[in-house]
């Protein structure tokens, strides 16, 4: 269950005009480049339902931009992020559809035409990553988060949580999903502590784990 | 020790059986929550409280239309006209007005602002919250006081409802933010636990049955002057609880008859921009001449 904060209702400090349809697109951007953690040289941007209706008007194709390369929700260059220099360097395109099978605030960022990075922009500036690639996750930012990605067999959610334990620190909650019996599986972490450098590592290095991010919480 | 707050009731005993005000009740419940002092709680209110005056100011010192044309440049006419002819209410009137003009309109210009609880009323308790410290001379304490007790009324709502205009419509928001805008007026005024609870409540339940219906979908038109008239509105639930005026209905009851009223309205009238003012002669003209 989701605790609610203080800081949920008096926050967040943020460029306007729309918590859903700018910071929690900012938000989105920041956390599809925390997960993607590489240059970026090419995005397509897929909005969805209101997301595409009213997101030019709300500035919401420069929200998700400006998350993608790192600014955070107060940022006042959010405003003109499309004339920075590194923008610039980025070969982008937004497209915009309708689909009811969607979330009305859902959005694709399709990374370097190999990484698909699916999310939603919840209300109130909070956001949830539903999908990386083909596997369903549910990133929300609000904990430190470790997601894993990983072959389905005996004793792999064992091998990481021990990891996690050997640095004591404890597990909030704990999210697996699965292809297929055997196939690649997803582990989502949520923490109550951030893990220490070197816990990504080693997860990283046990036998049949194809990909591990260590993702920080993001400020309210 | 108290562990969550859930209700009014709740609050209303606890503050009452352990002389606390409601400050520092929420201090305590977010604090064991998530593990935080109350020092560094009380530090990043102080910053949202700077980031609302700050808001202020931009928005006082700008005139520039919104990108869609739809809103900017009244606040500079409305301080003009208080220049020539003052408001019949006074001085915080004139405070209160334009100063949450001032940040919904920044916040159409893309500039920054404080939600609180939305982008869409971030004029509300911001704009209650600086002209009654201005005009009443407060401390950066009763400030920080006035923003945590406002944001408790919010957290206890928000348990049951969404501050979102999808989900409960512009009661859920412009309306929960008069709510808490009246609670941060009764703290500063050092109203008891019961009065700021009245006066949140009191709020509430007159503004129970407020659509979301924005034209074109933008947080502009009618949100801009929602924003001043929820604003000054909070003053008057302030006034009413302050003389001990209390709501019939119980607080707890009210916000059930808001989560209620939130789930009867018609989609077409939360956020959709499909009924209301967004489905007009007028916003059909908006339609076809703006374009992004």
């Amino acid at each position: 269950m989701k605790q609610h904060s203080l800081f949920d209702i008096i926050s967040p400090v943020m460029i306007g005009p729309s918590s859903s349809h700018m910071a929690g697109a900012i938000r989105l951007g920041l956390m599809a480049g925390k997960i993607y953690s590489s240059t970026i040289k090419k995005v397509t941007f897929k909005l969805y339902n209101s997301f595409a209706e009213t997101g030019k008007g709300h500035g919401t194709d420069k929200g998700l931009m400006a998350g993608l390369i790192g600014l955070s929700a107060d940022d006042i260059r959010v405003r003109t992020v499309f004339d920075l220099e590194e923008v610039k360097k980025i070969d982008y395109k937004y497209e915009f559809s309708h689909n009811l099978d969607r979330h009305p605030n859902a959005v694709d960022f399709i990374i370097n035409d190999e990484t698909v990075i699916s999310g939603n922009s919840t209300g109130g500036g909070n956001i949830e990553i539903t999908k990386i690639n083909e596997f369903e996750t549910s990133i929300s930012g609000e904990y430190p988060t470790i997601i894993v990605f990983y072959k389905d067999k005996p004793g792999m959610i064992s091998r990481v949580t021990e990891l996690i334990l050997e640095k004591h620190i404890n597990v909030a909650t704990l999210n697996c999903t699965r292809n297929a019996k055997g196939e690649t599986a997803s582990m989502c972490i949520c923490l109550d502590s951030p893990a220490e450098n070197g816990v990504a590592e080693k997860i990283s290095a046990l036998e049949d784990v194809y990909f591990v991010r260590n993702i920080d919480k993001m400020d309210s | 020790m108290i562990k969550s707050l859930n209700t009014f009731e709740t609050l209303l005993s606890y503050s009452e059986e352990n002389n606390l005000p409601i400050y520092k009740i929420m201090e305590e419940v977010e604090s064991r929550a998530f593990d935080i002092t109350v020092e560094e709680i009380r530090k990043k209110v102080k910053h949202n409280v700077d980031e609302m005056k700050n808001s202020i100011k931009n928005g006082l010192a700008c005139r520039e239309k919104s990108q869609s044309g739809l809103s900017g440049g009244d606040c500079a006419k409305l301080r003009e006209k208080f220049k020539t002819t003052p408001a019949l209410f006074g001085s915080l009137y004139e405070k209160i007005s334009t100063y949450s003009l001032a940040v919904i309109e920044e916040n159409a210009r893309m500039g920054k602002i404080v939600a609180c609880p939305t982008a869409g009323s971030c004029g509300i308790v911001s704009s209650v919250l600086v002209a009654l410290s201005e005009e009443l001379n407060l401390t950066e304490e009763d400030e920080i006081n006035m923003l945590i007790t406002a944001g408790a009324i919010g957290h206890i709502v928000s348990i049951k409802l969404a501050p979102a205009g999808a989900v409960g419509g512009c009661q859920a928001e412009c309306g929960l933010a008069s709510a808490m805008a009246a609670a941060a007026c009764t703290c500063a005024r050092k109203g008891t636990t019961k009065q700021i609870i009245h006066s949140a409540t009191l709020a509430l339940k007159n503004i129970l049955g407020l659509t979301c219906d924005p034209v074109l979908g933008l947080v502009e038109v009618p949100c801009v002057k929602r924003n001043v008239f929820l604003a000054t509105y909070s003053i008057t639930a302030s006034e009413l609880a302050m003389a001990g005026i209390e709501s019939k209905i119980a607080p707890d009851d009210v916000v059930d008859a808001l989560v209620q009223t939130g789930q009867l309205m018609s989609p077409l009238l939360k956020e959709t921009s499909q009924g209301g003012l967004a489905f007009t002669k007028s916003a059909d003209n908006f339609k076809e001449t703006i374009k992004f």
